[in-house]
């Protein structure tokens, strides 16, 4: 699958958006930044639903959706959306809903209708009008219906921003099963790291109407000069191999190259690769190792950068093993151990969240 | 009978198209026509109906014109009893619509293409069958007004038995005549009629609140 080929200007009123770039057609990318920075907007006029201006050009896979001469309209462009309501049709039922979407299938190949009820966990719902459903199983619907046209590729505009947090993570688990059985690309925005961290691998950074950074997810959460570091709630992304299972303790233990990192017991075979989320709020570091730690995961690591997030705390960015992590630290903390770049140190790590099962 | 069937399908085409413009489009003229629209509901008949009276005179140009086309006279015809009751009672089957298609979140519209709807699909396939209590009941409210109106038609029907005779006209007909008998038939069927129409219209749109929470 090529990628998604974008150079596109547009303006509403007071607000103008550009984006020149590329978009991964494989994977998911996800889209993040503050509230009314356009990533909407940008969704939509990817999808066609917003005119740009006659400069823009936007093409994948080979076919052109947006060209000077001409516009591919919304319906011909073979794009899942689902938006921040579910905006199911209220005259059809579930199954109809679902079969509106089957009688017009952008592609011939794709999910069955028992497969996609399966996943999003529809079965009880078939019957149903679609105003007695919470808005939980609405947006459960409104994906299961943009699979059944079998896009090309998935737009998901902040699909979890009106749930509560039970249904929320309900969906999030249906989403990363989704990425394991569907190879489509997503495009999933989102003003929410957790979100993102679970489902992206690739990242795009927009403020203010313009993309400040693109890249791997995994590069862009720990790099200093972008907001996600400096963020109270910054992760740090990383990949690990499993090496094997301790079912007697209830853990795992995942490799980080020469080094060991335990986390609670998982799925997977020995040798396959996770990637865990690291809170920097939850490393702290010291300069000799403890031996009297309750802790158990207490990693050798080197200082790359520090950076100033205001008076009193400050963040430190650290590589073990070529990855990148990261540490909210106090200013007291940081002149009494003489932290500086190049330093080579332990970070201490309250816990480890697995982003993959 | 037949006028107000007639009036209700030119209603509804017409209404239709004009309902969704002047709740969706955003052109300056959008008031304008929509304070137009509007008019029948506060002018007394009898001046809407002296206007087009003049207007559908033969001398007039619309009249002239009618002539040209079809070779017959438009005042005192059907043709014009027609034209009168879609113009008097266009706002009863406007406003409801246009009430209804302002509801219709643009969301599902865009939700429609993005699975491949084309614009005529969209309206045949979620627009229309998502609005169609509010059809339902514009038709309704245009045909119920259209049989009960009076003043319009007397100015411009002239009256004509089989022709542009209508219900109402032939009720106050028959109370100059002092015949009660016969007047007690029409009112009486009349009052029957709206009651069961109505009846059934608020049956019905009272129906779907309650079947939701079931």
């Amino acid at each position: 699958m090529s990628d998604l080929l974008v150079s596109l200007q547009l303006e509403r009123g007071q607000f103008e958006l550009g984006f020149e770039g590329v978009i991964s057609g494989t994977g998911t990318t996800g889209i993040i930044g503050p509230s009314g920075c356009g990533k909407t907007t940008l969704l939509k006029a990817l999808a066609g639903l917003l005119p740009c201006s006659d400069e823009s050009l936007i093409s994948f896979d080979n076919r052109a959706w947006q060209s000077p001469q001409d516009a591919l309209p919304t319906h011909e462009r073979r794009v899942g959306f689902v938006f921040q309501s579910a905006h199911l049709f209220p005259h059809l039922t579930v199954q109809g809903n679902l079969g509106f979407a089957e009688d017009r299938a952008h592609n011939p190949e794709g999910p069955s209708q028992q497969q996609v009820v399966e996943w999003l966990q529809l079965d009880d719902l078939l019957d149903r009008a679609t105003h007695q459903l919470s808005r939980g199983q609405q947006q459960r619907v409104a994906i299961a219906r943009a699979l059944l046209s079998h896009p090309d590729i998935l737009f998901l505009d902040e699909p979890l921003a009106n749930l509560d947090r039970s249904a929320r993570d309900h969906i999030l688990t249906c989403l990363q099963q989704l990425q394991r059985e569907l190879s489509i690309p997503m495009l999933y925005v989102s003003h929410d790291m957790d979100e993102i961290s679970r489902l992206a691998e690739h990242l795009l950074i927009m403020e203010a109407g313009r993309i400040l950074a693109s890249g791997p997810a995994a590069e862009l959460t720990a790099q200093l000069d972008l907001p996600l570091a400096r963020d109270s709630r910054a992760n740090a992304i990383l990949h690990a191999q499993l090496h094997q299972h301790h079912p007697e303790d209830g853990l795992s233990e995942l490799s980080l190259g020469e080094y060991s990192l335990w986390v609670s017991h998982c799925q997977g075979e020995p040798g396959s690769v996770h990637r865990v989320q690291i809170a920097a709020r939850d490393v702290s570091l010291c300069l000799t190792p403890p031996d009297d730690s309750s802790m158990l995961n207490i990693l050798p690591a080197t200082i790359l950068e520090l950076a100033e997030l205001d008076q009193h705390q400050m963040v430190v960015q650290l590589e073990i093993d070529h990855q990148l992590l990261l540490a909210r630290l106090t200013r007291r903390s940081v002149n009494r151990l003489q932290l500086s770049a190049g330093k080579a140190v332990y970070a201490q790590i309250k816990s480890v969240a697995l982003l993959s099962d | 009978m037949q006028l107000a069937s007639v009036t209700t399908l030119l209603l509804l085409i017409l209404g239709t198209p004009l309902a969704w413009w002047l709740a969706r489009g955003n052109s300056k003229g959008r008031s304008v026509i929509e304070t137009l629209v509007a008019m029948p509901l506060v002018l007394p008949p009898t001046v809407l109906g002296f206007y087009l009276l003049i207007a559908f005179a033969p001398q007039s140009i619309l009249g002239s014109l009618w002539q040209q086309v079809t070779g017959e006279r438009l005042a005192f015809s059907f043709s014009a009893l027609v034209i009168a009751s879609v113009i008097y009672s266009l706002p009863f089957v406007v406003q409801p619509l246009q009430a209804a298609f302002r509801q219709l979140p643009q969301g599902m519209l865009d939700a429609a293409a993005t699975l491949g709807a084309s614009p005529k699909d969209q309206w045949l396939q979620v627009i229309l069958p998502a609005s169609r209590h509010s059809i339902i009941t514009a038709a309704s409210l245009g045909f119920t007004h259209t049989v009960g109106e009076f003043g319009v038609v007397l100015m411009i029907g002239g009256n004509i038995p089989g022709e542009t005779q209508v219900l109402s006209i032939a009720l106050y007909d028959h109370v100059e005549a002092l015949a009660f008998d016969q007047a007690h038939m029409l009112a009486g069927g009349l009052v029957v009629f709206s009651f069961v129409s109505l009846f059934l219209l608020y049956r019905k749109a009272g129906l779907s609140p309650w079947r939701l929470t079931q």
